[in-house]
């Protein structure tokens, strides 16, 4: 009862509060914005407090919360459950989602503050928490699959936000239709699922136990379709297109939904399902490769984009594939660790960018943001800068150094080598845009951001410092406490202290060699303006050109070949033919009701006439 | 002697029917009518004679009553009729027809 009442709380109260701002803003159009504020406020307030309750009794006591709500579906001994359930993992999802949903709530008060679509806004962001929880807390695929669909809707909504523009709205369906090749994927692997699993509920647990007895290769077919969601939603190669546009977003938006949790979500999943992925190797590896590639590759274009929110969108799919990487080779703690570190720093990233977007009138590019004097935000996304680029002693540097660890005692030394180049390229592109953005001559001053905007990004700056001492590793005298926590099935790896001590040196001194030449090359000199900005990497390796040339041009072609054949000459065209026939069948019909009388007269007349004809026909066969 | 009666009402009956198609002036087209009536009625006494049944002169009886209060209404139709178009011409009076839709 009282879990059902926990996670019913957690889950509607955004859900609520969603439908009353959208009803308000509706039907009252002039609302004061303290009203939506409070809304907002109080649905992401209470779902993170609900949250934090949740994670602390399951970090402390090691509870599991769990609810049934309704059975949906029951076909034979087969039932399909709306069951939402905090187990430990979901617990850790929720302990950084909610309360990092609601301080960029805060932030996102100030950041909108004269927006006219002010309630529209804090509708979607509210719902999106709504999907987002319901996402982490399901019990069964069904169940995710729906906040996976909401999120992604939800995403699509504040990807368009500014539908003025009509690029906003290009930038929101792209995302939408490649989040959709994703959702192929996933909803294919849960039909086959389906199919393979004999019988009993379609809950997680069930589905663990079921898995020895699916055939391995549909189980690997299971395990690769699941990553090919996993690669929509997380901005992988090569679904990654959407993410970069994405950025067309309020700076919030960014900053929660394409940042810290939802394109979380793939990496989640994978970790959910990970008893799966233990099975497959080929399909783990395969995922570890992506990641990899991803990792590099977007750390390679990122060095050369000049947008501060595309420098950060490149910088999160970067991200994104150090997380699969770990996740590969099956350090699935490791990798949602670094998910925990990066929803912070990234997020706090992200609001920074925001502060200084709207401090200068809404300019994103750094060669004319150049030399700008802004103290405390420069304080803060140092810091955040600091922590992406695993500098000790910072959050991200636990969860980056474990990573690299994981991955160098894997054995793979390929993949631990491209996270090594991906690592260092990390390190220049960041403190590219650092010293770009602060260390030149300017005349830029700002006013201050206000204090709704600041606080958070405070607190934000604090967690990205703090949040690794929750799972300092061994080597530093602790005890991997959120492993433990999460009690995932890793696989172990163990290398030698003095190893791990020299990969750990190595890795520092390079980025830290990066980082100052990079200051010596960017700060006080236009480097930034008379580097060549064309090629290949600052167009993106031309792969929207490349997707635009081959698979959009393909379904362009094939719709106007169905539409000109299929659609218009066999249906339309035959349809059209049927009417005119009954239309000129019936001009000749009605000539014969002329209003003359004596017409009428005459077909009485043949009436009768035939009607005798007929009788004396069958009088005659009667006889 | 039946066969010649039941020729005599086909012979009046087809005259008619002939009438009542062919002509345009209402007035003959209402003779016409009144001669079908007739033909039926004339083949109904001879049947009914031949079959020493008085019925059928009863039901010729009841026809002939109504053609009777038939051919009042007809006179104030064509009354009526006359007083709209100036003319009993039959093919004047279309407007049922579709080529005034």
């Amino acid at each position: 009862m009282r879990d059902t009442l926990l996670l019913g709380i957690l889950l509607l109260s955004p859900l609520v509060t969603a439908s009353l701002i959208f009803l308000i803003s509706l039907f009252f159009k002039n609302t004061k914005q303290t009203i939506y504020t409070l809304l907002a406020l109080a649905g992401s307030g209470i779902s993170a407090a609900i949250a934090l309750y949740i994670s602390y009794h399951s970090y402390f006591e090691k509870q599991i919360f769990s609810s049934h709500l309704f059975t949906w579906l029951n076909i034979g001994d087969f039932t399909i459950e709306v069951a939402l359930k905090a187990d430990a993992l979901s617990s850790f999802m929720i302990l950084f989602v909610a309360p990092v949903s609601f301080l960029i709530h805060i932030y996102a008060t100030g950041y909108m503050s004269r927006d006219k679509s002010y309630g529209r806004f804090f509708a979607y962001f509210n719902l999106f928490i709504f999907f987002m929880f319901l996402l982490v807390l399901a019990d069964n695929p069904i169940i995710m699959f729906i906040g996976w669909e909401g999120v992604g809707l939800t995403s699509y909504a504040l990807i368009g936000f500014y539908f003025g523009d009509i690029q906003n709205t290009y930038a929101g369906n792209k995302a939408f239709i490649v989040n959709r090749v994703g959702d192929f994927g996933f909803l294919s692997a849960l039909m086959l699922l389906f199919l393979s699993i004999p019988s009993g509920g379609f809950g997680f647990s069930n589905i663990f136990l079921s898995l020895a007895h699916i055939e391995p290769f549909t189980l690997s077919l299971i395990a690769f379709l699941l990553f090919v969601g996993a690669m929509g939603k997380s901005a992988q190669i090569p679904l990654f297109v959407w993410l970069p546009d994405a950025m067309a977003g309020p700076t919030p938006v960014s900053a929660l939904i394409h940042a810290a949790t939802m394109v979380t979500a793939g990496v989640y999943m994978v970790a959910r399902f990970a008893p799966l992925y233990n099975m497959t190797p080929e399909v783990s590896l395969f995922i570890a490769y992506i990641g990899a590639l991803s990792a590099l590759f977007a750390a390679l274009i990122a060095t050369k984009q000049y947008d501060i929110k595309k420098i950060l969108a490149y910088s999160t799919m970067s991200q994104l594939g150090f997380m699969f990487m770990a996740l590969g080779v099956g350090a699935y703690s490791t990798a949602l660790f670094h998910m925990f570190t990066h929803a912070f720093f990234k997020g706090l990233l992200f609001m920074a960018a925001g502060a200084i977007i709207v401090a200068f009138h809404h300019k994103q590019d750094i060669r004319d943001l150049r030399g700008i004097k802004f103290p405390k935000i420069f304080i803060m996304m140092a810091v955040a800068s600091l922590t992406i680029t695993a500098i000790p002693p910072f959050s991200a540097f636990f969860s980056k150094d474990a990573i690299m660890g994981a991955l160098y005692a894997s054995g793979h030394l390929e993949l631990f080598a491209m996270a090594f180049v991906s690592s260092i390229l990390t390190a220049f592109y960041m403190s590219r845009l650092m010293v770009v953005l602060f260390f030149n001559k300017g005349e830029q001053v700002a006013k201050e951001s206000p204090k709704s905007m600041f606080y958070p990004m405070m607190l934000l700056t604090l967690l990205s410092v703090f949040a690794g001492l929750l799972n300092v590793p061994e080597l530093f005298g602790g005890d991997l406490n959120f492993s433990h926590w999460l009690n995932l099935a890793d696989k172990i790896y163990t290398i030698p202290h003095a190893k791990e001590w020299a990969l750990m040196a190595v890795n520092t001194l390079f980025i830290a060699l990066v980082i100052y030449n990079t200051y010596k090359k960017y700060a006080y000199t236009n480097a930034i303006i008379v580097e060549k900005n064309y090629g290949w990497v600052t167009n993106k390796f031309y792969i929207d050109e490349f997707y635009n040339k081959t698979v959009v041009a393909a379904i362009d072609k094939l719709s106007h070949f169905f539409e000109k054949t299929v659609s218009s000459f066999l249906i339309d065209e035959k349809i059209n033919l049927t009417a005119l026939a009954y239309l000129k069948l019936g001009k000749i019909v009605s000539m014969t009701e002329n209003g003359n009388v004596r017409f009428y007269a005459l077909y009485m007349l043949l009436g009768v006439v035939s009607g005798f004809v007929y009788l004396y026909w069958m009088l005659r066969s009667a006889v | 002697m039946l066969k010649a009666y039941m020729i005599l009402s086909i012979l009046l009956f087809s005259i008619g029917v002939v009438g009542l198609i062919s002509r345009r002036n209402i007035i003959v087209i209402y003779m016409s009518i009144e001669l079908l009536l007739n033909a039926v009625n004339l083949s109904l006494i001879a049947i009914s004679a031949d079959m020493a049944d008085s019925s059928a002169q009863v039901m010729s009886l009841i026809i002939i009553a109504i053609a009777a209060s038939e051919a009042a209404l007809f006179m104030s139709l064509f009354v009526v009729l006359f007083r709209n178009r100036a003319s009993l011409d039959a093919n004047l009076f279309d407007i049922l027809g579709n080529k005034h839709a």
